[in-house]
């Protein structure tokens, strides 16, 4: 959690000194990544200097990962804006399902609206199905009867189905009955490619939500509200907050967020409705979130890195015939070094750790 | 109901829910040392994919399942190393372990996909055998974790209440001020229960890949580890009662199958929600009684006295 009694001024340098650290998390864990790999009889400085070369060293290769960033961004502000509460919202994932399958619903039903109507509406619905998928466990956390946690986890195993459900029924192409997905969507509903790249507005929408998160948080009364109820929940309802429903627009603003990902898979990427739009950016973006305290700038570099990491899965899959989920193996090493030497590890007593 | 269909969800009940059960216990144990293990789901999968590879590789069930065990419990230690030695946060700690099963899973598994392995072998005893209504049928023939689910949900039961070390582990989730007053150490116990959890937990990913389906997939658990968090919930941290909602649920994915397999016209993707969403209505209906219920230190850090 942000220690919300941090000066002001060292925000700038605080970001700094957590790419710093972030780096160095990093090059431990790929260190220990890399032993893994020996193991399994793989060769890791081959693994990495492909990685290198499939994303850093060309400009094809930095558009790639722009187009990584675009849904990691916004699942990992998906999630920094809740835990502003003490919320820990691990539904990414399904909302970014959901956030998908309502664009694609818009898109599928007004196939002849221009393109200044139908985006709008696309990247409207997209927000509203994350929203509404994340508002259920929010609804069910302020009437204090479901854990926000455990509820967003298992309706992550609820999205998935729901589209798999339309694409494989309702909603399925008829041109081709091989591979199970929806008709392609008309193109006044697609996001726009830049520079003849796989990156698309998109990319926009993703800055401009961070951008939008980072005023809400700071800028606004709401933001030390927020920070109020998340400090002291108890404390904020004697002094007349709404907690309740706090924790429901919170929840919900972040699953929007997370549907914005959703609907830029489906809008910018694919063009049609498919199942495993997602390789796991809900979970990736709350690792991303988590890593950087919450803290734009943070948040940013951090969706960056872990870009690089996620496209290493890709490269060590392709070049060397690994399962892309051993990825996950690193990303649980990196979050293991950093909670083993974590302040509140060991040493120092925090403010507050019991959390419901 | 039909009657078929009835027997046939109730015969599929005992065998969904065995997993369901193990994975249950083992969270409870750690729970009730004030432990929350949010990546059960990955315990699991460390447990299938251990057992499945050692099975193919070496041949015998048995070892499979004596490594997924030895895995499931390592898992757990090393939860335990991050937040008891460590003292990180649990939900973190769970999160990481999650992420950790289901790399090291997908690692472990990839080279035996698709490997044909002769699994749990089951039996039935012969006094079961003679009754007329069993004979000529498949029912009560089982392998040894379901007929050892019973035994081990009283074993547990009989650890946590009826022995000192269950005293000292309850103790501990209650209050490790307490406990370590009276003259315990609260982060051994922790240990000993994680350890004992983890080793429940990675049977329970065992029976999966060694019993019920016989292969090895990415993710096969499919969420189970998260249905058996709440199902200590349901179960009010009482292992007697985990057995009850062990076979509701076990109940759920066998309706599931059944209607699946009969083809009832719904389709597969709606009916496989069926589980989850049952999850959510539980805990909506129990999810209550958490407050009274759950042991008071649970999820908490121990800072020591200092």
């Amino acid at each position: 959690m942000p220690d919300v009694r941090r000066p002001r001024s060292g925000r700038a340098a605080q970001a700094w000194w957590t790419g710093i650290r972030g780096a160095a998390v990093c090059a431990i864990a790929l260190a220990a990544f890399a032993v893994i790999l020996l193991a399994a009889g793989k060769n890791p400085v081959r693994g990495y200097a492909d990685t290198f070369k499939a994303t850093l060293a060309s400009a094809y290769g930095l558009s790639e990962l722009l187009v990584r960033m675009t849904p990691l961004l916004l699942t990992a502000v998906a999630v920094a804006l809740p835990s502003r509460l003490g919320l820990i919202n691990v539904g990414g994932e399904g909302q970014l399902y959901l956030g998908a399958w309502l664009a694609s619903a818009g898109a599928l039903a007004f196939p002849s609206w221009p393109a200044w109507a139908l985006l709008p509406l696309v990247i409207l619905l997209g927000f509203l199905g994350g929203a509404l998928w994340a508002a259920l466990p929010g609804l069910l956390r302020a009437a204090r009867l479901v854990n926000e946690t455990i509820a967003t986890l298992l309706l992550n195993y609820v999205a998935p189905l729901i589209v798999s459900y339309f694409v494989f029924g309702p909603w399925r192409a008829t041109e081709s009955s091989a591979y199970p997905q929806s008709a392609a969507f008309a193109d006044a509903a697609l996001l726009p490619p830049l520079f003849d790249t796989r990156v698309h507005a998109g990319l926009f929408i993703a800055l401009a939500a961070l951008g939008a998160y980072w005023i809400l948080l700071d800028k606004t009364r709401f933001g030390v509200d927020m920070r109020a109820i998340g400090g002291n929940p108890e404390a904020a309802r004697r002094l007349g907050l709404p907690v309740g429903t706090w924790i429901v627009v919170a929840l919900a603003l972040g699953g929007g967020m997370a549907g914005l990902a959703g609907m830029g898979e489906a809008m910018g990427i694919h063009g049609r409705l498919r199942q495993g739009l997602s390789p796991g950016y809900g979970y990736t973006g709350f690792l991303i979130s988590w890593l950087a305290g919450g803290r734009p700038l943070g948040i940013l570099f951090m969706a960056f890195l872990f870009a690089i990491l996620t496209a290493a899965g890709d490269t060590l899959q392709i070049t060397q015939g690994l399962p892309y989920s051993a990825i996950n193996l690193l990303l649980a090493i990196i979050l293991f070094v950093v909670l083993a030497r974590s302040p509140a590890g060991g040493r120092r007593r925090p403010a507050r750790t019991d959390r419901p | 109901m039909s009657a078929p269909l009835a027997l046939g969800v109730a015969a599929g009940a005992v065998l969904s829910g065995t997993s369901l059960l193990y994975a249950t216990l083992g969270e409870t144990l750690g729970e009730r040392a004030g432990i929350v293990n949010l990546g059960l789901e990955g315990i699991m999968l460390m447990g299938a994919s251990v057992g499945f590879a050692t099975t193919a590789a070496t041949g015998s069930p048995w070892l499979g399942l004596g490594a997924a065990a030895a895995a499931g419990g390592l898992g757990n230690l090393l939860f335990g190393w991050l937040v008891v030695t460590r003292r990180a946060n649990q939900l973190a700690g769970g999160l990481a372990m999650l992420f950790f099963g289901f790399g090291a899973s997908a690692l472990i598994g990839a080279p035996y996909v698709g490997a044909v392995i002769t699994g749990l072998p089951k039996w039935r005893p012969a006094f079961l055998q003679e009754l007329p209504w069993v004979r000529g049928t498949t029912l009560f023939h089982y392998d040894i974790l379901i007929w050892l689910a019973a035994p081990v949900t009283g074993l547990v039961w009989w650890a946590l209440f009826r022995t000192r070390w269950g005293l000292g582990v309850r103790a501990v989730g209650e209050s490790p001020a307490a406990a370590y007053a009276s003259g315990r150490d609260p982060g051994v116990l922790q240990y000993q229960a994680l350890a004992a959890g983890g080793v429940l937990g990675g049977l329970a990913g065992a029976h999966l890949a060694l019993s019920l389906t016989l292969t090895w997939a990415e993710y096969m658990t499919a969420g189970r580890g998260f249905i058996a968090i709440a199902l200590v919930i349901f179960s009010k941290w009482r292992p007697l009662r985990a057995l009850a909602g062990a076979l509701l649920f076990g109940g759920a994915e066998a309706l599931e199958l059944q209607l699946q397999a009969r083809g009832a016209g719904i389709s597969p993707f709606l009916l496989e929600m069926f589980p989850y969403l049952l999850t959510i209505l539980v805990l909506l209906a129990w999810g209550g009684s958490r407050r009274l219920f759950a042991p008071a230190a649970l999820g908490r850090t121990f800072y020591g006295l200092d």
